[in-house]
C-alpha cells in the first residue's frame, strides 16, 4: 500500500495534492467536488481587504450621490436592513466550508493594511479556518521604494499577524527578490510556518484599438514550475517552515518533482480550471502508478530527495548550470 | 488665532443636558411618524409615490420588507400600484374584504382617488387616508404645501382632520385610525406637505398601551363581520332608481351626525393616556379676546406662537386651530370661541375662485349666522366675520403676517377676502405686514446652514438635530430647503434648538448663526440677510484666514461690520479631501458648528457626532466609518476666528444674476427668482394664465462646475460624440470660413472641418464654462487619445480658469458664428448633427442625466416644428421650473412649444393637439381650395407639398408667407379665416414625452389607447427604469434584481417589454434605443419615427442616478446594457410589413457580455448582493433565463415570413 501522506503546516494530509486559491473554492459544491476528488485540503480564495474597502464607499458614496438635493428626491434608493460589507461573507464561507468539509480548510488573505491584515487574520481564525495563507501581492511601483524595505516590510508583515493568531500561518511570495533564499530565511525566521512559492503576478495586457491597458490572465503550465522546483530545492533544508510549490503543477510528473524537490505539498489551480475538478482524481491515480512501478513506498521517502543538499552534482542549480546550458545549446553555422 | 472654546450663545443648552424624561423622545419627520402609526394599524398598505407623501409609502415598503409585525403581530401586505387611482381601488377592495387598510398620499393623487372615496365613505367604511396636504396644478404644478387637495376632496362624506405639527400628526393619526372604526366614518388625515411632513423635530413618541387601549378590537372584528364572504353572502355597489337612491343617500346621516362625538371621546381618552390634550376646535389666547383668527394645520402653530406673544403684551386676540374639518361641528367651533369675541379671521390655505368664500370661511360664516339665528347664541353680538387666503403652494406665513391678519380683524371696517404673504398690485387684495415683527425666542439657538447638494449639509444637519434632540432636553427643529435645479443645487438649512416649544412653522428670519459651506454662494447670494446683530457666521474658505477678508465680496464685509458678526472659518474642502471624504464637506462643517455654537461641551459634542456617524454610516462599512471620524478629528485643527476689520473698503461686488443684456422679463422678474427674491415679486409681475417665454436657461449663468472639458484641437477626430452626448448642450460645435471666425473672434481656435464636402472651411469646439455642470460625460466618450500619451484625449477635464470673463467673451463669439445650412448637412449622421443648433439647452437635471441628449437630440433634428406634450416627472421639472426653462428658439424664432398637463393623461393631452393641429390643417386645405382668388400655383404648390425633409419645410414655410402676403390682401370671411390657421399647412410633428412611471404605469391606458388609435403621434420614453423624479421607487420598467424604493428585497418580476406590447398592434412604429450603444441607430430611429405617418414609439434607454454609479460612466453602461442582452435595439417598421418584409429587426447582437458584468456595476444591483446575496443570486440567474427567452423570442418573431395584407400601416 503506498503511503501518500505528508505533514503541511502541522496538519496531516491525506496526500501532497492541494487545490490552491481559484474560483472553485467561491461555492460549496465546487468545493465538495474538490474534495471528492481527491484533493486532500484546499486553499480559500483570498479576502482582499482593498476590496472591501472599495466596496464600502464605493456604496456610501453611491446611496449619498444626490440625496438631500432636491425637494422630490431626497434620496434615491431605500435603506436596506444590513449591508454584508467587511469581511462578514468570506467568514460565513469559511466557516460552511469548515463544517462541510472533512479535509483542511485554509483561509487565504489579501490586505492592504497591517490593522487589516491583523484584524481579518483573527477573524479568519476565528471563523474556523485550520491555516492561514497570506498571500502578499505587493508591487512596488514607486520608485523611492527600496528593496530592503519591501523586505523590511513582508517581514513586519509576518511577525504582526503571526503574534496575532495561534493558527499556522503560510506565506505566498512573489519570485522577485534579489536574495531569495535570504528572505525566506528570514521569513521563516519571523515565525512563517510554510511557504509557498510562488504567486503568479497577473501581467496586463494592451488593447491596440482601444489604446487601453486591460487586465489580462493566462493559465499557468508546466514548464513554469521549474522556477519553482529551483527554488524548493535550494531552500530544502534551509528553513525550517514548510515549502509548497503552486503554480505549473499540472501533472503527477510535476508532484513527484515537487516532492523531490522538498515540498511537502503541490498545489493545483490552473489544471483544474483547464481539465475540470475531477482531473486532480486522474493525478492521484497517476501519482500512485507511477510510485508503484518505481517501487516508491511513500511520499515522505521521497521529499527533498534531489534538493540541492540531496544531489551529487549542486552546481546544476548554481551559475555552473547556466554556463552549460548556453554551451550546449546549437550553434548557427 | 485658533477659534475660543467656550459657547457663543447664552441659551444654557448644557444645563438641560440629559434630563431624565420617561419616555425616550424621538426626533422624525412627520411623514416617518404617521407611517409608524398607519403601519402598525394596517393589514393592506395600497401606496403610489407622489410628493411630499412619498416618505411615508417608503417607510411602509422598507418595514414590511424587513418584516416587521403590525399591532396584531402580522406583517402587513404593502403593495405599490400603477397610479393613485389604483391604490383607491385596492384600497376601497381591501376594505371590502374585512382588512384594515390605508394609502398615503397628496395633490394629484388624491384628486385620482376622489371617485372611489364618495364610494367608501357612501359604503361607512372604515379607513384612514394620510395625506401631505399639497397645492394642485393649476397655471403651473406646485410640488409644495396648501390644502387645495383636501378641500377638493371635502364633499366625498371623509372626515378630515388637520394636524398642524410632527407632534400632532403622529398623534391624530392614531385618533383617526380609531375613530374611523368607531364611527365607521372614513378618515382624511392631513398635514401640511413639507412645513409639516418633511421638517424634523423632536416628538414624545406614543407610548405602545395608548396605542391598544385606543383601538378597540371589538370594532375591527366588527369590520371584519361586515366584510364581503361567501360565508355569508351579500351585494355591494347596486344601481338605484330615483324612487329610492335620495332616501338611502340620507340613511347614513346619522352617522355622520355622531362623528364629531366619538372624536371628541376618543381625543379625551388619548388625553388620558398620554398627556397632550387636544380638542375638535382647540382655543389658545385672551379668554376675553376680541379678534380671533381662524385656521388649521401648520400656520395654527405660527398663529398660537404670534398670539402668545400678542397676548403677553396686552392685547385681546386668540386662535382657534380647527382639528377635525368635517364633519363640522357648528356648535362645538361656537363653543371654542370666546363670548368675548367681536371678529373673526377665518385663513383658508387653499384659493376657490369664483367662490363666495373659501371653505372654512363659508362654513364659519354659517355656524355663526346659525348660532345667530338659532336665538340662543352665547355672543352678545355675532361676530363679523373676515376670510382671506395665506400660504399656497408653501408660501411663508410669519407671525408677522398672522399679526397683520389680527390687526386688519381690529380695524373699523375690515377688508374682507384678502390675502396675506404676497403684493397684490392687480386686485389689491393683499394686506400689508410689518416684516421687523418677529416672535422668534431669543433663548433659542436659530441657524441657518447654506450648503451645495452634494456635499451633504442637509443630511449632517438631520444628523445634528438628532444629536441635540437625542442628548439635551432641548426642543428641536430642522427644516430644509432645496433647489429646483438637480445639479450644482443649494440647500438651505433652518435649525432651532430651544428650552420652550417650538411652533415656529416658517423658516428661520433671524439667524444667531450662519454657515456657508460654499465660497461661491457669497458671490450670487444674500446669506447674511438672515443674520441677526452679533451673530456667528462660519464659512468654508478656500483662503487662509489671514486673506479671508481680502477675498471677501464688498457687501459681506460690510454686513458683517454693520451687524457686528463673529467670522469662523475654515478650509473645509482641503480637511474633507485630506481625510478622503472627496466634496463631501458635512462632516467637517458640522464638527465646526457644534465647536463654534458650544451647544455641547466640545468633547461631549464630538463622542455624539461620532456615535451618530456610526449610527449612519456604520451599515456602510467601518472604513466609510473611520473616514467620517478622521474628518471631525481634523476639523477643529483647521477652525479660525478672523478678526474683523473696522473697514469695508474694497471687495468685489456680487455676480449680477444674468447678463446685462439679456430680455426685460428675464431682467425684471426670472432674475429676482434666480436671486432668491422671488417672494418680494408682485402679483402684476407673473403671468396670469401661466405662459412663460422658451430660451430663458441660456441666461442663468450658474457656474457650478469645479472642472471642465478643455479641447486639444489638434487631437479632435471632429466626430461629434462629445456634442451629442452632452446632456446640458454646453459642448457645441460650428463650422465657419476663415474670413468669418476671424471676423468674429480670432481668439476662437479652429481647424480645418473633417467633411469632404465643407472644403476650405474651419472647424471650432466650444465649451461654455458658466453653463457646464462638469459632469465629464463627454470625456469618457471622445474616442481621440494622443499618440504619445494616450490619458490625455481630445478633450480633457481641467480646473476652471479663474479667468471667468474671458471663458464667457469666447462662449458669446461662438453663439455668434452663423449655423451652417442644414441642407449641407445630413440629420443621420452624428458628425453632422453636431453641427445642428439644439433648441434644449442648460438644463437643470442632474450632471450627467441620461435622459436630456435624447431631448437636445430631438430638438436639433426637428425642434422648429415640433410641439412637446411632456408628462410630470424629471423631464417637465427640467424642462419647466422656473426660473429658467431650457427649451429654446433658434435664429429664426422657432422652436419647440411645450406643455405639461399632468402625469397620468400625457399621451391623451399630446394626441389632443395633434387631433387639433389636423382639424386646422384640413379646414385651412379646404380654405385653399374655396379660395378662387389666390394665385393657382401658390394654391397647387401648397396642396401638393412633400414636407418629409427639412428643406421641404422650409419651402413650404416661404410659400405659406406667400399665402398670408396673398391673404392680407384679400376681403371676405374665408380670408381671415384662412389666415388664422394658414400656419397649419407646415408640418407640425407632436412628441409625446415621458419617463417611464408616465409610459408603463400611470399613463399607460393612455398611451396604449393613443398608440392604438392610428393618429400620427410621436412617442418619446425616457427610460430610467424608476420614478427618478420622486426618488427611485420602482415602476413596471425596473428590472428583474434592481432594487429600488417599494422593491426593496430587489424587483421579482420581470421589467415590462413596452416595445413588445406595442408591436403587437402591428401597426405602431416602435424602436428601442440606447445612445451609449449606437447613436447612429438613435438619429435613424429618431428620424424614421418622426416620419412615419401613425403612431410611433421610441423607448430610450436613459441611464440615471438613480442606477447608483458615477454617471461619467453612463454612455459605457448603455453598451453594457445592449452588449449584455438587457436592452436590446430594435426597430419595428409597419411600412416593411406592406414591402413584405419582416417589420421587426434586431439591431444588436445577441447577448455576448455576462448580466453580471453589466449589473453589478451599479449600486442599484450590488445593494441587493451586499445586503441578501443569496436572492440577489437567484434573481440575477432568473433575470439571465428571462434575456435569453425574449432574445429567442425577438429572433423568432423577425424571421417570422409576412404576407403583404397583414398589418396595413395608416395613411
Amino acid at each position: 500500500m503506498i503511503d501518500l501522506t505528508t505533514r503541511y503546516l502541522g496538519l496531516s494530509l491525506a496526500s501532497p495534492l492541494v487545490a490552491s486559491a481559484s474560483p472553485l473554492g467561491e461555492r460549496l459544491d465546487t468545493l465538495c467536488r474538490l474534495e471528492d476528488a481527491g484533493a486532500a485540503a484546499v486553499v480559500l480564495p483570498s479576502l482582499f481587504e482593498e476590496q472591501i474597502t472599495l466596496e464600502s464607499h464605493q456604496l456610501d458614496q453611491h446611496l449619498s450621490s444626490g440625496a438631500e438635493s432636491y425637494a422630490e428626491a431626497v434620496s434615491y434608493f431605500p435603506d436596506l436592513h444590513t449591508y454584508h460589507l467587511g469581511p462578514d461573507t468570506y467568514l460565513e464561507h469559511v466557516h460552511r466550508a469548515k463544517s462541510r468539509l472533512g479535509i483542511p480548510v485554509i483561509g487565504s488573505l489579501n490586505g492592504v493594511s497591517t490593522g487589516g491584515w491583523i484584524d481579518h487574520a483573527r477573524l479568519i481564525q476565528e471563523a474556523g479556518a485550520d491555516a492561514l495563507e497570506l498571500n502578499i501581492y505587493y508591487i512596488p511601483t514607486d520608485p523611492a521604494t527600496t528593496g530592503a524595505e519591501v523586505e523590511q516590510m513582508y517581514l513586519d508583515l509576518v511577525r504582526d499577524v503571526k503574534a496575532s493568531v495561534t493558527l499556522p500561518v503560510a506565506v505566498k511570495l512573489g519570485h522577485a527578490f534579489t536574495a531569495m533564499a535570504n528572505v525566506a530565511r528570514r521569513l521563516d525566521g519571523e515565525g512563517a510556518d510554510a511557504l509557498v512559492l510562488f504567486n503568479r503576478f497577473y501581467q496586463p495586457d494592451f488593447d491596440l484599438e482601444a489604446l487601453e491597458v486591460r487586465p489580462h490572465l493566462t493559465l499557468s503550465s508546466s514548464w513554469e514550475l521549474l522556477l519553482r522546483l529551483h527554488w524548493v530545492a535550494i531552500l530544502f533544508g534551509h528553513v525550517r517552515a514548510d515549502l509548497a510549490v503552486t503554480g505549473g503543477v499540472h501533472t503527477a510528473e510535476d508532484v513527484l518533482k515537487a516532492m523531490m524537490a522538498g515540498a511537502r505539498v503541490a498545489m493545483m489551480t490552473s489544471a483544474l480550471l483547464q481539465h475540470g475538478i475531477e482531473h486532480l482524481g486522474r493525478v492521484q491515480a497517476d501519482l500512485v502508478a507511477w510510485m508503484e512501478a518505481h517501487e516508491y513506498e511513500s511520499i515522505g521517502q521521497m521529499q527533498g530527495s534531489m534538493s540541492y543538499r540531496a544531489v551529487r552534482e549542486p552546481s546544476a542549480f548554481e551559475r555552473a548550470n547556466y554556463m552549460k546550458v548556453l554551451g550546449a545549446f546549437p550553434r548557427s553555422p | 488665532m485658533p477659534a475660543r472654546s467656550g459657547g457663543l450663545f447664552a441659551l444654557p443648552l448644557r444645563e438641560a443636558r440629559r434630563v431624565n424624561v420617561t419616555m425616550p423622545q424621538l426626533t422624525l419627520d412627520a411623514n416617518e411618524a404617521v407611517a409608524e402609526v398607519a403601519y402598525r394599524l394596517s393589514d393592506v398598505i395600497a401606496i403610489y409615490p407622489i410628493t411630499p407623501s412619498s416618505g411615508m409609502g417608503e417607510w411602509a415598503d422598507q418595514w414590511a420588507a424587513a418584516r416587521r409585525p403590525n399591532l396584531w403581530g402580522t406583517v402587513p401586505s404593502v403593495v405599490e400600484m400603477q397610479s393613485e387611482g389604483g391604490a383607491a381601488g385596492a384600497l376601497h377592495g381591501a376594505l371590502q374584504t374585512g382588512a384594515l387598510a390605508t394609502t398615503f398620499t397628496a395633490s394629484q393623487g388624491l384628486l385620482l382617488m376622489i371617485p372611489n372615496l364618495y364610494k367608501i365613505a357612501g359604503e361607512l367604511t372604515p379607513a384612514v387616508i394620510h395625506v401631505a396636504a399639497r397645492s394642485l396644478a393649476t397655471q403651473a404644478l406646485s410640488i409644495f404645501g396648501d390644502h387645495s387637495d383636501v378641500m377638493a376632496a371635502r364633499a366625498t362624506g371623509f372626515a378630515l382632520l388637520a394636524s398642524g405639527s410632527v407632534q400632532e400628526a403622529m398623534d391624530l393619526a392614531l385618533v383617526a385610525h380609531a375613530a374611523t372604526l368607531e364611527s365607521r366614518i372614513p378618515f382624511l388625515h392631513f398635514f401640511d406637505g413639507f412645513r409639516t411632513s418633511h421638517e424634523v423635530a423632536k416628538v414624545t413618541p406614543l407610548p405602545p398601551e395608548a396605542v391598544r387601549a385606543l383601538i378597540d378590537d371589538d370594532r375591527v372584528r366588527g369590520h371584519r363581520g361586515r366584510a364581503l364572504s361567501p360565508e355569508r353572502p351579500s351585494i355591494r355597489g347596486t344601481a338605484q332608481n330615483p324612487d329610492v337612491f335620495f332616501q338611502a343617500r340620507e340613511a347614513a346621516n346619522a352617522y355622520h351626525r355622531a362623528c364629531p362625538a366619538i372624536v371628541e371621546r376618543l381625543l379625551a381618552r388619548f388625553a388620558t393616556l398620554t398627556g397632550r390634550a387636544y380638542r375638535l376646535f382647540d382655543y389658545v389666547g385672551a379668554p376675553d379676546a376680541e379678534r380671533v383668527v381662524v385656521l388649521m394645520g401648520s400656520g395654527a402653530e405660527t398663529a398660537h406662537e404670534t398670539v402668545e406673544h400678542l397676548v403677553a403684551a396686552g392685547e385681546r386676540v386668540g386662535v382657534l386651530k380647527v382639528r377635525l374639518f368635517r364633519p363640522f361641528s357648528a356648535a362645538a367651533f361656537v363653543d371654542a370661541l370666546p363670548a368675548t369675541v367681536r371678529t373673526l379671521a377665518v385663513l383658508d390655505r387653499t384659493k376657490e375662485p369664483g367662490s363666495a368664500g373659501e371653505p372654512l370661511y363659508l362654513d364659519v360664516v354659517a355656524a355663526v349666522a346659525e348660532a345667530a339665528s338659532g336665538g340662543a347664541s352665547r355672543f352678545a353680538t355675532p361676530p363679523r366675520v373676515i376670510g382671506g387666503r395665506y400660504g399656497l403652494g408653501s408660501k411663508e406665513f410669519t407671525p408677522a403676517m398672522v399679526k397683520a391678519v389680527l390687526d386688519e380683524a381690529g380695524r373699523p371696517a375690515p377688508r374682507n377676502h384678502f390675502t396675506v404673504g404676497i403684493h397684490d398690485d392687480v386686485t389689491g387684495t393683499s394686506l400689508e405686514w410689518d416684516p421687523d415683527f418677529s416672535t422668534e425666542d431669543p433663548r433659542a439657538v436659530r441657524a441657518v446652514f447654506y450648503g451645495l447638494g452634494a456635499d451633504g449639509t442637509v443630511g449632517a444637519n438631520k444628523n445634528s438635530i438628532k444629536i441635540i434632540g437625542e442628548e439635551t432636553a432641548h426642543h428641536a427643529q430642522g427644516y430644509f430647503v432645496y433647489d429646483s435645479k438637480k445639479s450644482g443645487s443649494v440647500t438651505i438649512s433652518h435649525l432651532r434648538f430651544g428650552p420652550r416649544p417650538i411652533r415656529s412653522s416658517y423658516l428661520v428670519g433671524r439667524a444667531s448663526f450662519v454657515a456657508c459651506h460654499q465660497w461661491s454662494f457669497l458671490e450670487r447670494l444674500d446669506v447674511l440677510s438672515v443674520a441677526e446683530p452679533g451673530a456667528v457666521f462660519l464659512l468654508n474658505s478656500p483662503y487662509p484666514p489671514d486673506q479671508v477678508w481680502a477675498h471677501l465680496p464688498g457687501p459681506v464685509r460690510e454686513t458683517i461690520v454693520a451687524k457686528a458678526l463673529r467670522l469662523f472659518v475654515i478650509d473645509a474642502s482641503r480637511v474633507a479631501r485630506e481625510a478622503g471624504m472627496g466634496g463631501r464637506i458635512n462632516t467637517v462643517m458640522q464638527t465646526c458648528f457644534f465647536a463654534v455654537s458650544g451647544v455641547l461641551p466640545r468633547d461631549e459634542a464630538i463622542a455624539a457626532i461620532k456615535r451618530a456617524i456610526a449610527k449612519t454610516y456604520g451599515k456602510r462599512g467601518d472604513p466609510v466609518v473611520q473616514r467620517n471620524f478622521a474628518a471631525v478629528d481634523r476639523a477643529l485643527d483647521g477652525l479660525y476666528e478672523v478678526a474683523v476689520p473696522a473697514t469695508t473698503a474694497g471687495g468685489c461686488g456680487r455676480r449680477p444674476a444674468v447678463p446685462a443684456g439679456a430680455p426685460a422679463f428675464v431682467r425684471d422678474v426670472l432674475a429676482r427668482i434666480m436671486r432668491g427674491e422671488g417672494d418680494a415679486l408682485p402679483v402684476s409681475a407673473l403671468p396670469a394664465d401661466g405662459t412663460y417665454p422658451s430660451g430663458t436657461a441660456r441666461w442663468e449663468k450658474r457656474r457650478i462646475a469645479a472642472e471642465i472639458p478643455v479641447w486639444d484641437a489638434g487631437l479632435c477626430i471632429q466626430c461629434g460624440k462629445c456634442v451629442l452626448v452632452c446632456p446640458h448642450a454646453v459642448i457645441r460645435a460650428k463650422v465657419a470660413s476663415p474670413e468669418v471666425l476671424a471676423a468674429v473672434s480670432p481668439a476662437l481656435p479652429s481647424v480645418p472641418a473633417g467633411w469632404r464636402e465643407l472644403d476650405g472651411l474651419r472647424y471650432t469646439l466650444q465649451v461654455s464654462a458658466d453653463d457646464c455642470t462638469g459632469c465629464a460625460i463627454c470625456v469618457e466618450v471622445c474616442p481621440a487619445k494622443s499618440k504619445s500619451e494616450v490619458r490625455h484625449k481630445a478633450l480633457t477635464m481641467a480646473p476652471l480658469s479663474p479667468d471667468h470673463d474671458e471663458q464667457a467673451a469666447r462662449w458669446g463669439a461662438f453663439l455668434a458664428l452663423p449655423d451652417l445650412d442644414r441642407d449641407r448637412l445630413n440629420p443621420g449622421v452624428v458628425k453632422d448633427v453636431q453641427l445642428l443648433p439644439p433648441l434644449f439647452e442648460f438644463s437643470g437635471a442632474c450632471a450627467g442625466c441620461g435622459e436630456t441628449p435624447y431631448l437636445k437630440v430631438l430638438t436639433q433634428l426637428f425642434g422648429d416644428h415640433t410641439i412637446v406634450a411632456n408628462a410630470t416627472g424629471c423631464s417637465s421639472i427640467y424642462g419647466g421650473s422656473l426660473p429658467a426653462t431650457p427649451w429654446a428658439a433658434g435664429r429664426d424664432g422657432r422652436g419647440p412649444a411645450w406643455a405639461n398637463s399632468l402625469f397620468e393623461d400625457n399621451a391623451e393631452f399630446g394626441l389632443g393637439m395633434r387631433l387639433a393641429l389636423d382639424r386646422q390643417r384640413a379646414y385651412a386645405r379646404e380654405l385653399v381650395t374655396r379660395l378662387a382668388d389666390l394665385p393657382g400655383d401658390l394654391a397647387a404648390a401648397i396642396m401638393d407639398a412633400d414636407q418629409s425633409s427639412a428643406e421641404g419645410i422650409a419651402a413650404q414655410r416661404t410659400r405659406v408667407a406667400a399665402l398670408k402676403a396673398a391673404l392680407s390682401a384679400l376681403d371676405g370671411n374665408d380670408a381671415r379665416e384662412l389666415l388664422s390657421v394658414a400656419d397649419a399647412l407646415v408640418k407640425t410633428s407632436v412628441w409625446i414625452v415621458g419617463g417611464d412611471g408616465w409610459a408603463y404605469d400611470i399613463g399607460y391606458g393612455g398611451l396604449d389607447h393613443v398608440l392604438a388609435s392610428g393618429h400620427d403621434v410621436n412617442v418619446l420614453v425616457l427610460d430610467t427604469e424608476v420614478y427618478s423624479n420622486t426618488g427611485g421607487q420602482m415602476s413596471k420598467a425596473t428590472p428583474r434584481a434592481a432594487v429600488a424604493k417599494f422593491a426593496a428585497g430587489g424587483k421579482a418580476t420581470p421589467k415590462k417589454d413596452l416595445a413588445a406590447m406595442a408591436m403587437t398592434y402591428g401597426t405602431v412604429y416602435v424602436a428601442r434605443i440606447a445612445m451609449g450603444a449606437n447613436d447612429t441607430h438613435t438619429l435613424r430611429a429618431l428620424r424614421e419615427a418622426e416620419a412615419f405617418p401613425g403612431p410611433s414609439l421610441v423607448i430610450a434607454y436613459s441611464h440615471c442616478i438613480a442606477h447608483g454609479y458615477d454617471l461619467r460612466h453612463g454612455m459605457d453602461q448603455q453598451k453594457a446594457a445592449v452588449l449584455s442582452g438587457h436592452w436590446p435595439l430594435l426597430r419595428f417598421d409597419p411600412a416593411r410589413t406592406a414591402r413584405g418584409e419582416n417589420p421587426l429587426q434586431l439591431d444588436s447582437r445577441p447577448p455576448t457580455l455576462p448580466l453580471r458584468t453589466y449589473a453589478y456595476a451599479e449600486t442599484r444591483y450590488t445593494m441587493l448582493a451586499h445586503s441578501d446575496p443569496q436572492a440577489a443570486a437567484r434573481l440575477l440567474a432568473e433575470a439571465e433565463e428571462e434575456i435569453r427567452a425574449r432574445w429567442a423570442f425577438y429572433e423568432h418573431w423577425a424571421a417570422m415570413p409576412v404576407s403583404p395584407a397583414r398589418g396595413k400601416s395608416p395613411a
